[in-house]
C-alpha cells in the first residue's frame, strides 16, 4: 500500500482528508524512479475547486501520455491542514507519490482567477521553495505558470521562473525534450530558461527589464539578454481535433464543483463582448467535429461512472452542430440514468424544447446575461442581445412552463448613466410582466420569480476596456442602492429579488488584473500578513490588503480609477494575444461611440487573430 | 480508503456500477437513481472486510464474471468479494443487519503500557452484569447499559482485540465506546486516536426464537453460475 505522506492524526481531524490521498479512479500511478522528469501540477485553491478545472486535466492526460514525464496534482491545503503543516514543518505533497514537491522537477500552476495569487505563494511556501525566482537554487523545482491570468503576469513575475503563454497542448513537448537534453548535458537553471525563452509561448521574467516615468506609467519594456524575443505570441491549437482530449477523467471520491464529464465543445467566441477577456483572448473561435465529440462523450461516460455530461463553452449556441449533438447525446444517454446539462445556451424554440426533454421544469430556472440595463449600454458593451429577444425567449419559457428566471447585470459599466442603473429593475419588471401577459390565469403554477444579481465591472487586459476607468468602491455600492431601491418601486416587487456581489473584493480584482511588477511585493506583504483564500468571501481579509498597499506605498487609484491614455504602454503589451492593441482601440473607442460591431461569422472586423491560420476566420472559405 | 466518508463511498459504488456495466435498476422520474443500499455505513477512519451492498439489477451474468467486471472497475483499496444472488423475498440488507465483528488494537504510541495487565482488567470489566456509558442522543447525552449489546469479547495474539457487538438499526455499539467504558472505570482516558479498528464481518440474527444465532450476510445469498 501507498505511504501518505499525512499520518492518521491529522487526517482524521481534518475537514474531508480525501483531498490529500490521491488513489482516485484513473489517476496515474508511475514509478517515480522510471521517468525523467516530475511535474507537480497545481491549481492554488481546495482540491474541490481546482478538480473541476477541465485544463487541469487535459494538460495531466497529455503529459502522462508521455513515457518520461510523470505529472502529479497538488492543490492548496485547507486552513486547517495549512495550520498543521507548519506546526509541524511537513512539507507540501503531491496527491499521487505522496512525495514532497520540492524534489520535483517542474512546479506548474494554473493561475485561472486574480484571488489566488496569495494561495500560489502559500503552495511555494508550504513546499520550502523560495518565493523569489531569483533565490531558488539549482535542486529547486522551476516554477512555471498558465491559464488567463498568465496574459498579465506582471504582478506575479517575480515568483516565477517562467511563464506559459496561451494553450498549453502546443508547446509542453518541445519544453520537456529541451529540459532532458539540458539536464542530460548537465546544464544550469539558467541555461534552461536561456534555451526555454527561444521556445514560442515562453516568457521568462527574469530577462526583461522594465522602466518606469515619473507618473508611475511604464517607459520601456525591454530584454535584458541577448536574443530574447521582444514580444511574446500566445500559442493556440489551430485545429482543435488535433489535439487530444482527456481520454481518462479522474474521478474524485468527494463530490468536487463539477462532478460529471465536461466535454469542451469549441474554444474560443464570436461574440466580441467588449468586457469579456476569455472572448478576446482565447480568439479565434475553433470548433470540435462532432464525430470528435461523439467520442469522447462516449469514452468519458464510461470511464468515469459520471452520471451526468455537460457541454462547455463560452457560447454553446454558436457550435455549428450543436443541434445534431444535443440530440445524438438525448438518445444515447438520456434514460439511461445519465443527466444532460447544457449551460451557456440561449433561450430560443430549440433550446427550451431540448431543455423541457432533460431537465424538470418546474425544478429548474432559466438564465439570461444581458449584463445591462438599456440598449443603450448594451450596445456599449457589444452585447448583442436585445430587450425584444430577452422578452420574446421568457414568453416561449413561461408558455412551456417554466417560471423562474434569472438575470444577471453588471455594474460599473463604462458610460453608465442612472437610466441604465435602474434599468436593471425596469428590464426584471418587464420580464415578470410578460409572465403575466402571457399566462392565463388558470395555466399558471404558482407566481413567477425573476431573481437579478449583479457583479462590479473589473476591466481586464486584452479588452476594449482595458483603457476603462474603474468605479471606486462607495461608487459600485452607490449605484447598487439605486438599483435597490429602483426595485422597490416596481408593481411586482413580490415577484423581483435582487442581489450584488461585495465590492471591496472587486477592488482588489481590479487592481491585480492591470498590475505591474510593483503589485507583487503587495501581495507577497499581503500574504506574509495573513491574506489567504482571497476568493472565499469567508476568508478575505480586506485590512491586511489595504495595509499592504500602504506599507508597499502603492496607490490603488493609479491602478483602478485612473483614466489611461490611448498610447500608454501596458504591463501585457509585450504579449501578442492575436487580437491587436489597434483593433482593441477601436474597439474602445466604438464603445464610447455607442457603435456595435458585428460578430465573426456576419463580419470580419480584422481583430488580428486571422493570423494564426484556422478557425471561424476561414469558414466557408475552401 | 478509510478516510472516505460513508455518503462519498456510496458515490464511489454508483459510479463503478455504471463503469462496470452492471446492469442495474433505476427509479422513475426526472433524476433516476441506481437501486441500491449499504447495509452499515462504516465510519471515517475505519477499515473493513465485511461490508454489503444491495443492488437490483435487470439481468445479470455469472459471480465469476460479474465479479471480474467489478474488480476491474475499482480503485485500489476495495475490492468485491462476492456477488450473490439474493431470494426475491430477502429485506434490505440494511434493515436485518444484527451484529459486526471488530477487530481493534492500538496505534503505535499509545499501547497500554502493561499488555497483560490491560486484557486481565478488561476481561474481568465485560463480565459485569451493567456497563453504563454516557451516550450522546439528539436530546444530549443519556446512561446507557451496553453490556447487552457486547456479544463476545476475544483476546488474539499480536495485541488484538476482537469483539462482536450490536450492529444495526435497533442497536448500534461503536466498538470503540466498550473500550473506553473500560478507560473511564479505570478513571483514564482513552485518547482519541488511540485505536485502530477494522469490521471483519456483519451479520443478521437467523434465529426464530429468543436465542440470536448469528449469521454473515454473506449465507443469505446464492452463486450465480
Amino acid at each position: 500500500m501507498r505511504k501518505l505522506a499525512l499520518n492518521d492524526e491529522i487526517l482524521l481531524s481534518v475537514q474531508q482528508p480525501a483531498r490529500y490521498i490521491g488513489n482516485e479512479m484513473n489517476a496515474v500511478m508511475k514509478d517515480p524512479d522510471r521517468v525523467s522528469i516530475r511535474f507537480a501540477m497545481c491549481f492554488p485553491d481546495v482540491y474541490e475547486i481546482g478538480m473541476s478545472h477541465l485544463g487541469m486535466q487535459i494538460l495531466y492526460d497529455m503529459f502522462n501520455h508521455r513515457e518520461d514525464v510523470y505529472c502529479e496534482r497538488v492543490f492548496s491545503p485547507w486552513t486547517d491542514l495549512d495550520q498543521q503543516m507548519r506546526q509541524q514543518h511537513i512539507p507540501l505533497f503531491a496527491l499521487e507519490s505522496q512525495d514532497p514537491i520540492r524534489d520535483f522537477d517542474f512546479l506548474g500552476f494554473t493561475i485561472q482567477y486574480e484571488m489566488c495569487y496569495t494561495n500560489i505563494l502559500q503552495v511555494l511556501d508550504l513546499s520550502g521553495i523560495p518565493l523569489h525566482a531569483t533565490d531558488r537554487k539549482e535542486q529547486d523545482p522551476l516554477v512555471i505558470g498558465g491559464g488567463p491570468c498568465a496574459y498579465n503576469p506582471e504582478p506575479l513575475a517575480p515568483f516565477f521562473d517562467l511563464f506559459y503563454i496561451g494553450e498549453g497542448e502546443t508547446q509542453y513537448d518541445a519544453l520537456f525534450d529541451l529540459y532532458k537534453k539540458i539536464r542530460t548535458n548537465s546544464g544550469s537553471r539558467w541555461d534552461f530558461l536561456k534555451a526555454a525563452a527561444q521556445i514560442p509561448g515562453i516568457y521568462v521574467p527574469a530577462f526583461y527589464d522594465v522602466t518606469y516615468h515619473e507618473d508611475g506609467t511604464i517607459a520601456s519594456f525591454q530584454p535584458n539578454q541577448e536574443g530574447i524575443p521582444q514580444s511574446i505570441t500566445k500559442e493556440l491549437v489551430v485545429n482543435p481535433d488535433d489535439a487530444p482530449y482527456i481520454e481518462n477523467p479522474i474521478v474524485p471520491f468527494i463530490k468536487v464543483t463539477q462532478d460529471r464529464v465536461v466535454l469542451e465543445i469549441q474554444r474560443g467566441c464570436i461574440r466580441g463582448c467588449r468586457f469579456c477577456q476569455a472572448g478576446n483572448i482565447y480568439r479565434p473561435l475553433r470548433e470540435h467535429s462532432l464525430e470528435y465529440l461523439k467520442k469522447y462523450a462516449y469514452q468519458m461516460l464510461s470511464c468515469t461512472g459520471h452520471e451526468e455530461i455537460s457541454l462547455s463553452s463560452l457560447s454553446s449556441s454558436d457550435y455549428t452542430h450543436l443541434k445534431e449533438l444535443v440530440t445524438f447525446l438525448i438518445e444515447e444517454f438520456h434514460g439511461k440514468g445519465v443527466n444532460i446539462s447544457l449551460p451557456s445556451l440561449r433561450i430560443d424554440a430549440f433550446s427550451l424544447d431540448v431543455m423541457s426533454k432533460v431537465q424538470d421544469v418546474k425544478k429548474s430556472s432559466l438564465t439570461f446575461a444581458p449584463e445591462a440595463g438599456t440598449q443603450r449600454l448594451r450596445d456599449v458593451i457589444n452585447k448583442g442581445l436585445t430587450e425584444e429577444v430577452i422578452l420574446k425567449g421568457a414568453a416561449e419559457a413561461f408558455q412551456g412552463g417554466w417560471n423562474r428566471v434569472k438575470l444577471y447585470f453588471m455594474l460599473g459599466l463604462p458610460t453608465e448613466t442612472k437610466e441604465d442603473i435602474e434599468g436593471i429593475a425596469l428590464l426584471a419588471e418587464k420580464v415578470a410582466e410578460t409572465f403575466y401577459d402571457e399566462v392565463p390565469k388558470e395555466k399558471r403554477h404558482g407566481k413567477v420569480q425573476v431573481t437579478a444579481s449583479s457583479s462590479f465591472f473589473v476591466p481586464k487586459p486584452f479588452t476594449p476596456f482595458q483603457w476603462a476607468s474603474m468605479c471606486t468602491q462607495e461608487e459600485f455600492l452607490q449605484r447598487a442602492y439605486v438599483v435597490k431601491d429602483k426595485f422597490k418601486e416596481m408593481k411586482n416587487k413580490k415577484s423581483l429579488k435582487y442581489s450584488y456581489h461585495d465590492a471591496d473584493v472587486t477592488i482588489l480584482e481590479g487592481v491585480l488584473a492591470r498590475g505591474d511588477r510593483k503589485i507583487a511585493a503587495v501581495i507577497e506583504e499581503a500574504y506574509h500578513k495573513g491574506a489567504l483564500y482571497d476568493s472565499w468571501s469567508e476568508h478575505f481579509k480586506n485590512e491586511i490588503w489595504m495595509q499592504a498597499f500602504e506599507t508597499c506605498g502603492v496607490d490603488i487609484d493609479f491602478y483602478t480609477t485612473r483614466e489611461r491614455k490611448l498610447d500608454e504602454l501596458f504591463p501585457w503589451d509585450f504579449i501578442d494575444a492575436g487580437v491587436t492593441k489597434e483593433f482593441l482601440k477601436r474597439e474602445w473607442l466604438n464603445a464610447i461611440n455607442e457603435k456595435e460591431t458585428p460578430n465573426c461569422r456576419q463580419h470580419c472586423s480584422g481583430c488580428g487573430a486571422r493570423s494564426f491560420g484556422g478557425g471561424v476566420c476561414f469558414e466557408n472559405q475552401n | 480508503m478509510k478516510f472516505i466518508g460513508h455518503l462519498d463511498m456510496m458515490r464511489y459504488f454508483q459510479k463503478v456500477m455504471r463503469r462496470a456495466n452492471v446492469d442495474i435498476r433505476y427509479s422513475e422520474g426526472f433524476s433516476p437513481h441506481q437501486i441500491m443500499s449499504f447495509a452499515a455505513p462504516l465510519g471515517v477512519g475505519i477499515t473493513s472486510r465485511g461490508e454489503y451492498v444491495d443492488i437490483e439489477v435487470l439481468s445479470t451474468d455469472s459471480s465469476a464474471k460479474m465479479l471480474q467486471q467489478i474488480n476491474d472497475a475499482m480503485t485500489e483499496g476495495v475490492e468485491a468479494l462476492s456477488y450473490k444472488k439474493l431470494p426475491d423475498s430477502a429485506e434490505p440488507a440494511m434493515a436485518i443487519v444484527a451484529a459486526a465483528d471488530y477487530t481493534l488494537s492500538f496505534r503505535e504510541g499509545y499501547e497500554p503500557s502493561n499488555w497483560d495487565d490491560f486484557i486481565t482488567g478488561l476481561t474481568t470489566f465485560i463480565q459485569k452484569e451493567q456497563i453504563l456509558i454516557m451516550k450522546k442522543t439528539k436530546k444530549g447525552e443519556k446512561e446507557t447499559d451496553i453490556r447487552p449489546w457486547i456479544y463476545q469479547l476475544e483476546i488474539l495474539p499480536s495485541h488484538r482485540i476482537k469483539m462482536r457487538v450490536a450492529a444495526g438499526s435497533i442497536a448500534n455499539l461503536k466498538p470503540e465506546l466498550v473500550l473506553q467504558a473500560y478507560f473511564n472505570n479505570q478513571n483514564q482516558e482513552l485518547a482519541k486516536f488511540a485505536l485502530l479498528i477494522h469490521r471483519d464481518e456483519v451479520y443478521a440474527n437467523c434465529s426464530q426464537g429468543d436465542t440470536p444465532h448469528f449469521c454473515p450476510l454473506e449465507q443469505l445469498g446464492e452463486d450465480i453460475e
